[in-house]
């Protein structure tokens, strides 16, 4: 562990010597963690104890936008305090289609009329849409700073959307927006809680590999470097504010994906799911499982839903002794749930 | 006119209280290089002491100095015992932990002290209201609060410009090898620092709990108001936290009275106070915005 | 033969008790807020039910509680645990309107009966009310309209009134001005969780109005009544309960003294139930209890009502039961309109210094006789 005294955003790692069983450790945790996540809730159907899978569904949509939220953080070294804002905005566009194909109504009217639709493909697809344009809006602004002030002004802009959603009448303010029944896939049963679980579980995996992909792409390599190193990116002729602004887009862009999905499971959005809580947990979502780890969210989430389920259900001071376990993590468990489980990572 | 001049007061009156509150987090962020999510707890701890001690003793005075003293102990305690650990740690991490200390003090205190919000008054010599010009009045407490905020901004600018400590603070906001080389101990600077940053919060608890309801979470939303004032102002800049504190104060006030007004000249009286009211409270978030997009770091930035 | 016959009855007898023993186990769910801001509604709300259940003695009940912490979508999530893993008969408890709008809808339509001890959003009453939903509180709009009308026939004529800008603040507004039916001086839109309110009492002062109401729930109004109370602005001060309920009251201190507020429940209201009801909630928990307390036992004296004829497995019987409101109500008369949502009296309180010093609540008189919210037309049920 190097110490060091400035306050850098980037992660502090070591160089361990990268062995063949430290490899298989990581690859057997990781798969052991997507088995878990797929077979338990597999059981619980067959077992007919469907609320364990609607609770699967929670933890695997909350992992995929905390997957996103760690493409920022841990891989871009950009620490938004504001991804509530296009997990709740995913969820809004799910809410608002289907509120509108429920009252035939079209979204926007002018200048060209776009009808609502309770299709998730193209609920999925403009939730993508909308929030990479907001998260491009809001990147291009907040990346010209840098540190606290990054994290402070992704903070702000999320606190206008919130406000905003919460004092506009159209779509429930606070009340939040009900969706009837749950938006449609064709030749699928939707309403199907398993059904829905693998769709969910579908979204993990392809955020996953996506992530994946890009961290192993020339792209993946640039922004690794824009984290650790700016101005060697910069002696290579390659501008780090692009690079950055590109991974923030594609990072809120899943998170606003999970939330359209999460909209979905609930059957409801609301400015909760906008506020900064949110962006707080999804953070410390992130930090649980371990920054920059790929499975990282997952682990966090797994852990993070059951502690709110089990503590919950002790006590109603549970929040206190949340606050004792999280503050565990960060002060004795340094590299996160992924940390202690497969062992650090190199960069 | 008269009207607008009231409002302007209350705006800077809403700006002093937010510089109390400032002042304290910037101070440990310009020092220590922290940022602390759980300086509103000690603003919650401040107004509980000041409640619970003034209802015990039946002075309000003895009640502040109770909430100031708790409010500073509690701040020294929390820093032996967690913040030392975060200086060297990246930001995100001490954003998680002191998150963890917002849930921790909360529920510690609706735990110890239930859920129902106390009772804590304004002394009666300090309730009732004096005339201003042109006819209006203004309540004397939030002269009193306008008195405070002015007294701890001059005795911060004495204390950091004058003394040995604030020549420690200065040297240590510059180049923190520096003066652990100059055979300060850093420790205990740090840990005085940290308590005077929860003093700060815990004076603005007790003052502005006499004007509010004193509850589990009072803290959160003036915590979030404070980070925009220090950013805006320029994290660490004691000054820079007076100035943001004040546009925010005028800025929100102003915008919350005279935004309706003015969506009042299109639309009906209904319609016009909730458009505009929605938009006076996007309006700091968009200050915010506009002064960070051209000066990233903020107005008077102490250093990076 | 006589002897075999009272045999064969006897066995009769046993078996129909041991039917009967089986099918009377009944599990409520109740989703409360008990954590963070606004939790003294949930956990009164709880004591209040609990009280009720305690008192009928029944220990073939069993009631599951579980914090909601004023979060849209943990309520929704512990309502599916409920329902889908504990399989409860019937649920309960939660405070806010925006909790309810994510819970209810979904859960009446998956067979489970709901019974609301506080929150009353419009859109249950009317275009969303469902059979199995059942409202033992109020419609949101009952106390302020009430107060609308309550404040026209005290000859008062030009209120300014002041919400918070969020659906049940525009609401509230909404409701006031449809009974009061006169014209208002102005309306005030303040933020959600706002602390100051310097700017809002100057623009108060500033106008000709002759009275104020107000709907500022919670720490919002607390905070509003100390620095209206500094602010020497003389206007009578009229709400609704949610802002001045015992608790509330008690931290706002002399400030709230001669404000008067519509509620659907005093503490000394006179009838028998009521006097039973407080003496006990004093008893067993030490203070006085608020509307909510009441709400919440209410809430479970209807359900307990409804018990007696049957079982909420057979769901005509049990919702026929419950619409026939049999249970002494500690608000006095008590019966639902065809929307399941209270016709009630709405009564008048002043708070005013009690025996010991502290405001409290003193009943004045009734505001509205049988008041019924204006949503049930919209309701096919």
């Amino acid at each position: 562990m190097i110490k060091s005294t400035t306050s850098s955003l980037a992660p502090h790692r070591e160089l361990p010597a990268p062995t063949a069983s430290w490899h298989d450790r990581k690859g057997l945790v990781q798969i052991g963690l997507l088995a878990v996540l797929l077979l338990a809730p597999l059981a619980a159907y067959f077992l007919g104890h469907v609320y364990y899978v609607n609770l699967a569904s929670r933890v695997t949509l909350i992992a995929m936008a905390a997957v996103g939220l760690n493409l920022a953080i841990g891989y871009g070294g950009m620490v938004s305090f504001g991804h509530a804002a296009y997990f709740g905005l995913g969820g809004y566009v799910a809410g608002i289609s289907a509120y509108h194909a429920f009252d035939l109504t079209p979204v926007i009217a002018w200048p060209i009329a776009i009808p609502g639709s309770d299709s998730m493909l193209a609920i999925w697809l403009a939730a993508i849409v909308v929030c990479g344009l907001l998260a491009l809006a809001i990147g291009a602004v907040s990346l010209r700073t840098t540190g606290v002030y990054f994290i402070m002004i992704t903070l702000a802009f999320a606190q206008m959307v919130y406000y905003f959603a919460n004092s506009w009448p159209t779509y429930g303010g606070e009340d939040g927006l009900p969706i009837y029944l749950r938006n449609s896939l064709p030749m699928v049963d939707t309403q199907d809680p398993l059904t829905f679980f693998l769709i969910c579980f579908g979204g993990l995996l392809l955020s996953l590999a996506l992530t994946s992909r890009i961290m192993k792409s020339r792209f993946g390599a640039a922004l690794t470097m824009a984290r650790l190193n700016e101005t060697r990116l910069a002696t290579a002729g390659i501008a780090p504010y692009p690079i950055r602004l590109v991974a923030f887009v594609i990072s809120a862009m899943i998170t606003g994906l999970a939330g359209a999905l999460y909209a979905d499971l609930n059957g409801f959005v609301s400015p909760t799911m906008l506020s900064w809580h949110m962006s707080g947990e999804l953070m410390v979502i992130v930090i649980l499982g371990g920054v920059g780890r790929l499975y990282g969210p997952l682990a966090g989430a797994i852990l993070f839903v059951m502690m709110e389920t089990l503590l919950g259900g002790l006590t109603e001071y549970w929040k206190l002794f949340l606050g004792l376990v999280l503050l565990g993590v960060v002060l004795f468990a340094k590299h996160g749930v992924m940390g202690w489980l497969a062992g650090r990572e190199h960069p | 006119m008269t009207l607008f001049i009231e409002q302007l007061i209350n705006g800077l009156q809403l700006g002093t209280m937010l510089f109390l509150m400032a002042s304290g987090l910037t101070l440990i962020f310009g020092v220590m290089g922290l940022i602390n999510l759980a300086h509103g707890s000690f603003y919650m701890v401040g107004a509980y002491a000041t409640a619970l001690v003034s209802a015990a003793t039946g002075s309000f005075l003895i009640g502040l100095a109770a909430g100031i003293t708790a409010a500073a102990a509690v701040g020294a305690l929390v820093e032996l015992i967690v913040i030392r650990r975060l200086y060297h740690r990246p930001h995100l991490d001490q954003v998680l932990a002191t998150f963890a200390l917002i849930l921790i003090f909360s529920e510690g205190t609706r735990w110890l002290f239930g859920s129902s919000p106390l009772w804590l008054n304004a002394p009666a010599a300090l309730s009732g209201s004096i005339a201003l010009p042109g006819g209006s009045r203004y309540p004397i407490y939030r002269l009193v609060i306008i008195a405070v905020g002015i007294m701890v901004a001059v005795g911060m600018y004495i204390l950091i410009s004058r003394t040995r400590l604030g020549m420690r603070i200065r040297a240590g906001e510059s180049d923190r090898e520096m003066i652990g080389a100059l055979g300060v101990n850093i420790a205990r600077l740090y840990t005085l620092v940290f308590a005077m940053g929860a003093a700060l919060a815990g004076l603005a608890g007790a003052m502005v709990g006499a004007l509010q309801s004193v509850q589990v979470g009072m803290g959160q939303p003036v915590l979030i108001l404070a980070f925009v004032v220090i950013v805006i102002g320029g994290i660490g800049s004691i000054k820079g936290a007076l100035y943001g504190a004040i546009l925010v104060g005028v800025v929100d006030t102003l915008g919350r009275v005279f935004l309706p007004l003015f969506f009042r000249q299109f639309m009906t009286s209904s319609e016009a106070a909730g458009v505009g009211s929605a938009l006076a409270a996007m309006l700091i978030y968009i200050l915010m915005a506009l002064i960070l997009a051209f000066k990233p770091k903020g107005l008077f930035a102490a250093h990076d | 033969m006589k002897k075999l016959a009272s045999a064969g009855l006897g066995l009769l007898m046993t078996a129909s008790m041991m039917t009967a023993a089986q099918a009377e186990e009944v599990k409520i769910g109740m989703i409360t807020t008990l954590s963070g801001g606004g939790s003294h509604l949930g956990v009164d709300v709880r004591d209040g039910f609990m009280l009720a259940i305690e008192r009928a003695g029944r220990d073939d009940i069993e009631v599951l509680v579980q914090d909601d912490g004023n979060r849209p979508d943990l309520a929704r999530s512990l309502a599916n645990e409920f329902m889908q893993r504990d399989e409860v008969d019937i649920l309960t408890g939660i405070i806010f309107s925006n909790l309810a709008m994510a819970v209810v809808p979904a859960a009446v339509r998956q067979g489970t009966f709901y019974l609301s001890p506080n929150a009353g959003p419009s859109d249950l009453a009317g275009r969303m009310c469902h059979e199995n939903y059942f409202n033992v509180a109020y419609q949101n709009d009952n106390l302020h309209g009430a107060m609308g009308a309550y404040m026209r026939e005290q000859g008062f004529e030009k209120p300014i009134i002041m919400a918070p800008n969020y659906p049940a603040g525009t609401d509230a507004l909404a409701g006031f001005k449809h009974l009061y039916e006169g014209e208002v001086v102005d309306e005030i839109y303040t933020q959600m969780g706002q602390t100051d309110y310097a700017a809002e009492i100057a623009q108060i002062r500033s106008s000709d109005a002759d009275s104020l109401f107000f709907f500022l729930p919670g720490g919002m109004g607390i905070s509003f009544m100390k620095q209206w109370q500094n602010s020497g602005v003389d206007m009578p001060v009229f709400g609704a309960a949610f802002s001045f309920d015992e608790i509330i009251i008690k931290a706002v201190g002399s400030a709230a003294i001669g404000a008067m507020n519509t509620s659907l429940w005093a503490y000394d209201l006179d009838n028998e139930a009521n006097h039973a009801f407080v003496e006990a909630f004093r008893e067993t928990y030490g203070r006085t209890p608020t509307l909510y307390a009441a709400q919440g036992y209410d809430t479970a004296n209807l359900i307990l009502s409804a018990l007696e004829k049957a079982h909420p497995d057979d769901q005509d019987a049990f919702r026929e039961a419950l619409r026939e409101a049999d249970f002494d109500s500690v608000r006095g008369e008590f019966r639902f309109g065809p929307n399941h949502h209270p016709i009630q009296d709405i009564y008048v309180r002043e708070v005013v210094e009690g025996d010991d010093g502290e405001p409290t609540n003193r009943l004045v008189g009734i505001a509205v006789e049988d008041i019924q919210d204006v949503y049930h037309t919209q309701c096919e049920m």
